[in-house]
């Protein structure tokens, strides 16, 4: 077992991801091939370029949920009791391989804790969640580059909380520090070869320290859930938060917390999938009915689900555990500039939204 | 259900269609392997997602009581694009059915009480489960009425057993919403009827399904004749996909229809986020 701390020099990190990865499937932030301003994960590949200074654009949530995967697959053939009919075959979906997540931050891997209580706290657990949980590492970096949309510290996560990662990254002036924090950890820390300096760790420990220091936004979420039940019924409220939004789903998008998905089925010949797909609250076909029914007919109940959620029915349901990871994803990315801080900051009292 | 993969069905194959209905078609299906059929177990009110391979799934309450085991029933009106699909199987056909889903009716509390089932149109389709599943523990409950309405006479399901259940001593009202030729039973919508037959809410449990308009001056009219709101229990639909509570579609606040439901009592309603 090797547990010294490890130091990789910059122009290394591709020789040592290029160990790792001939043993796991590992994911690294990568600027998008024809949109080099959108950040986001993909397979590592050799030779390829990392951005490690910048939160991506689109966290990880897409290498344990996938934006599309299938739950089963199906085969019609031919039954050989009855020539003359087709029968069914259920076949499930292949076991994951192990998978290291490297450069994520510590909003992308608070997500991830939101998401397990969905997926695997039951009365149901979705099995291809959780095994896909259970083989993927993450190699998270103490985050030194919040902007003003960045509210982690005010929903139980900071720029060094370190629940949930498995190795800890810090960077210094001449590549980064790595410390395993979880014994899955070891067999990664084996495949790097070099062990950190006394210059390096205490270098990492002046980083760690000033990113501590950090308090990252002043949104102020306590009893949040009775608030939100107490503005329910306020249409004005609503309108004013919600009034200009689009119902374009990129919130839910880029959100490392939501989570919501369809479920539909694809076929050639006789051949098929039944898929989980990324779906949006946002949408109006999210919950319209066959009937023609619409529980959340308009952008404001569909909005107002969306902060309830959050920040409301979440926490009830998950012993205060809100759902929101503070990445400021969706503040950052909203083509109408709608602000959930301020959606949840002017729950409580009779202020308007926008005082 | 398959505990490693919860949205795995379970192959089952039609053994009849019934039509209900110019657009409601009742399907008994068994599950293919015996043991899934001999194992499953479940309470009235509980939902099966029944699916076609390839075209998707639709969430439906199984129709036959657990007190007759011999396959399961599912009452499926054609709205839909699977509902479409389903509309053109055969006995001999395959489909999957995930199930049992939901909490079903809380039939031990109505023990030793008078019921009253309000049931219009497809709503009926649950009511029929619990109706079935009293008959067959006939001592344990006291009276029983049934409200039942449609828009007109060829629009009631289940029509073949209206005799079974007048045997069993069940107060069978019958409506439709206009008069009709031929039709000798009662006129107008449910509501109406309701308040015509007053029924007394002492020591008595209403049931309603139907439309939700039905439901809304139902609810008004239990509540005029002195039915607390936890003598009055609903049963609520909502678009559904994974059914086991994980993705996220059918919230009522904190509540999924699809575990927490769809079995709600109206006092249980009056506590949760006005959203229906």
């Amino acid at each position: 077992m090797d547990t010294a701390i490890k130091f990789i020099a910059f122009d290394q990190l591709n020789s040592a991801l290029d160990r790792i990865s001939e043993q796991l499937d590992v994911w690294v932030p990568v600027a998008s091939k024809d949109q080099k301003r959108v950040i986001q994960f993909a397979p590592y590949r050799p030779g390829m370029t990392l951005v490690l200074d910048h939160q991506t654009t689109l966290g990880p949530k897409q290498v344990v949920l996938p934006q599309v995967e299938a739950l089963f697959r199906f085969d019609y053939r031919k039954s050989a009791d009855e020539p003359s009919r087709q029968k069914v075959q259920l076949e499930d979906p292949h076991p994951p391989a192990p998978t290291l997540i490297f450069g994520a931050r510590p909003c992308d891997v608070k997500g991830f804790l939101v998401l397990d209580q969905v997926f695997s706290a039951g009365p149901f657990v979705d099995g291809i969640y959780a095994a896909r949980r259970e083989q993927t590492l993450f190699a998270t970096m103490v985050c030194g580059q919040q902007d003003s949309a960045c509210f982690c510290s005010s929903v139980g996560s900071g720029p060094t909380d370190r629940t949930g990662s498995d190795l800890w990254i810090t960077p210094i002036a001449a590549g980064y520090v790595v410390e395993a924090l979880s014994d899955r950890a070891h067999p990664v820390m084996a495949w790097l070869q070099e062990a950190a300096t006394e210059l390096h760790v205490a270098a990492a420990g002046k980083v760690q320290e000033e990113a501590a220091r950090q308090q990252v936004g002043n949104l102020a979420v306590d009893q949040c859930q009775q608030h939100f039940l107490q503005r329910f019924a306020d249409t004005n409220y609503w309108q004013e938060v919600a009034g200009q939004c689009l119902s374009c789903g990129i919130c839910t998008f880029v959100c490392p917390t939501c989570y919501c998905f369809s479920i539909t089925d694809e076929m050639k010949d006789k051949h098929g999938e039944r898929i989980r797909s990324w779906d949006s609250c946002m949408f109006f076909t999210y919950t319209l009915e066959a009937s023609g029914h619409n529980p959340r007919p308009s952008r404001l109940e569909r909005y107002r689900n969306r902060v309830g959620h959050k920040f409301s029915y979440f926490p009830e349901k998950y012993q205060g555990l809100i759902a929101c990871c503070g990445c400021g994803r969706c503040i950052r990315n909203c083509p109408v500039s709608i602000d959930i801080r301020k959606a949840v900051q002017n729950l409580q009292g009779q202020n308007h939204a926008c005082s | 259900m398959h505990a490693h993969n919860p949205y795995r069905p379970d192959l089952a194959s039609i053994r009849e269609v019934v039509q209900e209905t110019a657009n409601i078609k009742t399907l008994r299906v068994v599950f293919e392997d015996e043991s899934v059929m001999h194992n499953f177990s479940f309470r009235p009110g509980q939902v099966a997602q029944l699916s076609v391979f390839g075209v998707g799934e639709s969430t439906f309450v199984i129709n036959s009581p657990p007190t007759r085991r011999e396959y399961l029933q599912f009452s499926v009106m054609r709205v839909g694009e699977v509902t479409q699909r389903i509309h053109q199987l055969n006995a001999g056909d395959q489909v999957g059915v995930r199930a049992p889903l939901g909490n079903g009716f809380d039939y031990e509390n109505m023990q030793g009480k008078d019921i009253l089932f309000i049931g219009g149109g497809i709503g009926m389709a649950p009511l029929r489960t619990l109706l079935l599943f009293m008959l067959d523990k006939r001592e344990d409950y006291g009276d029983i009425m049934v409200i039942y309405g449609a828009r007109t006479p060829h629009d009631l399901c289940y029509q073949y057993e209206f005799d079974q259940w007048q045997k069993a001593n069940v107060n069978l009202v019958l409506t439709v919403d206009n008069e009709f030729p031929g039709w000798k039973e009662r006129v107008g919508f449910v509501p109406t009827v309701l308040s015509e037959e007053s029924p007394s809410p002492h020591n008595r449990v209403a049931i309603v399904c139907g439309p939700p308009i039905m439901i809304k001056f139902v609810l008004f009219g239990l509540k005029e004749q002195g039915f607390e709101d936890s003598q009055i229990i609903t049963t609520l639909e909502r678009r559904m996909k994974c059914g086991v509570g994980i993705c996220g579609r059918c919230n009522i606040g904190a509540k999924y229809v699809c575990v927490d439901g769809p079995v709600f009592s109206r006092q249980q309603l009056s506590e949760m986020v006005n959203e229906l």
